[in-house]
């Protein structure tokens, strides 16, 4: 007889948490006043903030429970954290977004909180089936959100497109997890790892770890499994573009970090060329697409497969160095993006969102500290010192250059200077050009200003004082590397 | 971890900068007469540099240093030998002058142009004082965006072209050298176990020579020939000093070009000797095209800014012709040419600016016979032009002098072209001074001009002083800076012989 599992809940305790906010903001939707649905923003931001300090508390301790299947150790603690910044942010923006664009609904917070169980539950994961039933969980609820603009077509199409897409990815990721466990008789990560160690790589694994990188490849949106990313980050409302360019990106990196570092730790095939390549060519795609863009949204969208594209250097490098700079920059490239879309969130023009860059003409004479605020998160992206982007950059190249990989970083860094050019364009219409038809308004958001204020501390202290955090992140990549 | 002197010549503007944006902008008069007085805070805080200095000492002096990311081994490291102390001093003294130069030429938005300009000199002197690559590649980043706003937003008619023109190729260039950074600091940790961007620590070390040493020799050299510039990598260079505002044009050409000779002289030489004597020759050539191109080019120009912009590209292939003789005339001369260059052209810009304000043209056919209506600014023009064109007793001759003297050392043909652009440097301004001051008036609209108003006599005076302080009595600059030189230069011939000697 097998013995009764232990129930260990406290490994899932932030993700708990959140999941009961997310109950509760459903149970409250139906409750007076139903007019209104800020206080249920209140409610969902009230559960973000305890998993917050679950996570806190939890600190330097390493739970694992259900056999395995779910690690709460201090990486996926790390990444908890920034998705639950994330979200946070995520949960302030959209407090007046919602309500200036119409669509107010208790349902909007309750999904945005169980995409980010779903995302802290891939951070934790320590089965191949926990990680695909956390990236449904949080795929299905992104799938929806991106749909939430019931009126407007790219709305919907952005919905359908991330949809087919997802679910084309998904069923490669469990294709190649059924072809691992049919390899090595498991999946959990550990298992794989002995099994893969003990007799020679098969095929069959390496077939199946190529699939599980498409997989992950998707939800990361690198080349050449980044075409949805435009489409659904243009239609989607910017808050939850916002949350797909970062929450879902950290779950998914987590996820494959976790995959390629831990289950690979014995065979230690050579992906490096692979990554190479990928990585390479992600930046370039990424950037210089990026430069043909007018609308922002789409331009931030393929600004965020660049970024990528350079977090990807970070495997091709490998070590602890190379995850906790991936670690590190996730964080910086968190709130720089969240900031970016929140910014651009909070213009409106003839009652449409203002994407266009022409929409941004004159900006700073307008709205000089929105203006200001925007370009700060924009210069980060860039990777002007003394922000966040700037150091994350350092600590990624760094490490592919420690790595050897020199010219991989000469790439980068000549990328990065052609993304300078249209990150700047933005600035030159924000400053250098003068307002044209009608003004932009800015809708007046106290939540929205104070998340803005909370990204841009964020990045500022991120950029000057880096090395509590770059601890941090190498504290997190610790318990992968045993 | 104390506050030192450096830090607070460094620090003072941003602070100042906070400060000013609690200010509301409709005081635009509190603007500007809150930022001179900061920047004239900062002159007066810099001036115990200048007499605590000891010129004898090749040590870097008023040296600080606190942690900042000990992990990586990089350190708030700052201080000043004879080189950097002139150059740290020429900020501080451009910086009010150029400020007060905007008194009503800028009337937009008064309150971000101060800003921005405060923490340019902050990003200026940064660069001037690092002795820490990481630090000094922060200062040398974030230094790009106040310049940028500053040509792209108060510029003219095609500032937006400039401005982006003007970081896309200096980003381009640091891009580089970021990664030649890495490389250097991992090869050194490899080689002697300790990881630091410390420029002392990193400094003592013998690279070996080799494709390594070459490409970051060439890396790091990209990034300052683009800033200086270099033939060929100035085409920015004219664009973006004719669409910047005077205050832009007068810190770009007096200071910030300075930073790519600079760097050449505080980072390739020491760090990579023996790249820097294998490419000298190419330099050399570079150089010495340079200077005759631009006193070419110069003579054509119809624009008295652009003219004065190509004149740029001359004088500094002259700095860079000195620095790289590696003979101590030759530096020496290359180093006081820079502040030379600083405050000549500073002075150019500044008058072609006050002429400009009058008449809203720069074209030199609109001008002429400015000697009969404005005596005053026409003799002060005089004095600026000559000292640009190097006349004895003025200081652009002891630069040039002791350049060519450093070059004729190496080369007799390299040196014998370039003493032909001292004399197309006569030709040019001569001729545009000629065609400005002298002659009849030929148009209507140059009887009535204004001469010089008590705030342009404020401005032009404290240069003239030092234009004709550095002609007559050069030792006194050059006294400060020849100990930091010949060991600089004793450095490098040791490390590059060693580096023979395997």
């Amino acid at each position: 007889m097998n013995p009764t599992p232990v129930i260990a809940l406290g490994a899932l305790l932030p993700a708990l948490i959140v999941l009961g906010a997310a109950a509760l903001v459903l149970l409250l939707d139906v409750l007076p006043p139903r007019q209104s649905k800020t206080h249920l923003g209140g409610v969902a931001l009230a559960g973000i903030v305890g998993a917050l300090l679950a996570v806190v508390s939890r600190w330097g301790t390493e739970t694992r429970a259900f056999r395995d299947m779910v690690l709460l150790d201090n990486y996926a603690l790390y990444f908890d954290l920034v998705i639950c910044y994330a979200a946070a942010l995520i949960v302030m923006l959209s407090m007046d977004y919602l309500g200036r664009t119409g669509s107010e609904s208790g349902e909007y917070y309750s999904l945005v909180l169980f995409a980010s169980a779903g995302m802290m539950l891939m951070a934790s994961a320590g089965d191949l089936i926990v990680v695909f039933l956390a990236l449904e969980l949080m795929s299905l609820s992104l799938y929806v959100l991106a749909g939430l603009f019931k009126t407007r077509l790219t709305s919907g199409e952005a919905s359908l497109k991330y949809f087919l897409l997802g679910a084309f990815a998904s069923s490669f990721l469990l294709y190649g997890i059924a072809l691992i466990y049919g390899a090595t008789g498991s999946t959990n990560l550990d298992r794989i790892a002995v099994a893969a160690a003990t007799r020679n790589v098969e095929p069959m694994v390496l077939i199946g770890l190529g699939m599980l990188l498409v997989g992950f490849g998707f939800k990361i949106s690198s080349v050449p499994f980044h075409m949805w990313a435009p489409d659904v980050y243009e239609g989607a409302p910017t808050t939850i573009t916002a949350f797909i360019a970062t929450g879902s990106k950290a779950a998914a990196f987590a996820a494959m970090i976790r995959v390629l570092v831990v289950a690979l730790r014995g065979a230690q095939p050579d992906w490096s060329a692979l990554l190479w390549a990928l990585a390479a060519l992600t930046m370039t795609v990424g950037n210089v697409v990026a430069l043909a863009q007018s609308n922002l949204k789409r331009m931030l969208a393929y600004s965020s497969i660049a970024h990528v594209g350079y977090m990807l250097m970070g495997l091709v490098g490998g070590g602890p160095q190379g995850a906790g700079a991936i670690l590190f920059y996730l964080l910086a490239y968190t709130f720089t993006t969240i900031g970016a879309f929140g910014a651009i969130g909070l213009c409106a023009r003839s009652g449409e969102d203002a994407v266009e860059v022409g929409d941004f003409s004159g900006l700073a004479r307008r709205h000089p500290l929105l203006a200001a605020t925007l370009a700060v998160f924009l210069l980060s992206l860039v990777g002007i010192p003394p922000l966040a982007g700037f150091v994350s950059k350092f600590y990624l190249f760094g490490s592919a250059v420690r790595a050897g990989y020199v010219w991989l970083t000469v790439i980068a860094v000549l990328n990065s200077a052609v993304a300078a050019y249209y990150y700047l364009r933005v600035i030159v219409y924000m400053y250098m050009r003068e307002p044209d038809g009608e003004p932009v308004s800015v809708a007046p958001s106290l939540a929205g200003g104070l998340a803005l204020t909370l990204a841009i501390i964020g990045i500022v202290v991120l950029g000057l004082m880096p090395a509590p955090f770059a601890d941090l992140a190498q504290a997190a990549v610790a318990p992968l590397l045993r | 971890m104390t506050l030192g002197l450096l830090s607070a010549v460094t620090f003072l503007p941003t602070v100042g900068a906070i400060l000013l944006v609690l200010v509301p902008r409709r005081f635009a008069d509190v603007h500007r007469v809150g930022a001179l007085v900061i920047t004239l805070l900062t002159l007066a805080v810099s001036l115990p540099l200048w007499f605590g200095f000891d010129g004898d000492s090749a040590d870097m002096q008023f040296e600080e240093f606190a942690r900042w990311l000990p992990t990586l081994g990089v350190g708030y490291h700052v201080g000043i030998d004879g080189i950097s102390l002139l150059l740290v001093l020429l900020t501080t003294f451009l910086t009010p002058i150029a400020l007060a130069s905007a008194w009503h030429a800028i009337e937009d938005r008064t309150k971000e142009f101060v800003i921005t300009m405060l923490l340019l000199e902050t990003g200026m002197l940064g660069v001037f004082v690092s002795l820490d690559l990481f630090l000094f590649f922060v200062f040398w980043e974030a230094m790009l965006i106040p310049m940028y706003l500053i040509i792209g937003v108060w510029g003219g008619a095609n500032r937006i072209y400039a401005a982006v023109k003007f970081v896309l190729y200096t980003m381009a260039g640091s891009a580089l050298m970021l990664v030649a950074i890495l490389s250097l600091y991992y090869q050194h940790g490899a080689a002697t176990g300790t990881y630091t961007f410390d420029l002392m620590t990193l400094t003592r070390w013998v690279m070996p020579p080799g494709t390594a040493q070459s490409l970051m020799f060439l890396a790091f050299a990209l990034a300052f020939a683009i800033k200086v510039p270099l033939f060929p990598f100035h085409t920015w260079l004219p664009d973006a000093h004719v669409e910047a505002p005077t205050a832009g044009s007068v810190i770009l050409a007096g200071v910030l070009l300075k930073m790519g000779t600079y760097g050449f002289l505080r980072f390739c030489l020491p760090l990579f000797p023996d790249a820097s004597v294998e490419y000298a020759p190419l330099v050399f050539a570079l150089a010495v095209i340079g200077i005759v191109y631009g006193a070419w080019v110069s003579t054509v120009q119809p624009d008295l800014k652009k003219l004065v912009a190509y004149s740029s590209v001359s004088h500094l292939g002259f700095v860079m012709l000195g620095l790289f003789t590696l003979t101590q005339q030759g530096v020496v001369g290359g180093v006081i040419q820079m502040i030379n260059h600083g405050l000549s052209t500073g002075a150019l810009f500044l008058m072609v600016g006050m002429i400009y304000e009058r008449r809203h043209t720069r074209l030199i056919a609109q001008f002429g016979g400015l000697w009969k209506v404005i005596p005053a600014f026409s003799a002060l023009f005089l004095v600026v032009t000559l000292s640009s064109v190097g006349l004895p007793g003025l200081n652009g001759f002891v630069g040039e002098f002791l350049v060519l003297l450093g070059a004729f050392q190496v080369s007799f043909l390299l040196a014998a072209l370039a003493a032909t652009g001292v004399i197309f440097a006569a030709v040019y301004l001569l001729w545009m001074y000629q065609r400005v001051a002298f002659g009849e008036v030929t148009h209507e609209e140059n009887l009535h001009l204004r001469d010089l108003s008590p705030r342009e006599w404020v401005l032009l005076v404290p240069v003239l002083v030092f234009i004709v302080w550095i002609g007559v009595a050069p030792s006194v600059f050059t006294d400060k800076t020849e100990a930091t030189i010949s060991a600089l230069l004793a450095q490098v011939q040791s490390k590059a012989s060693v580096a023979l000697l395997r």
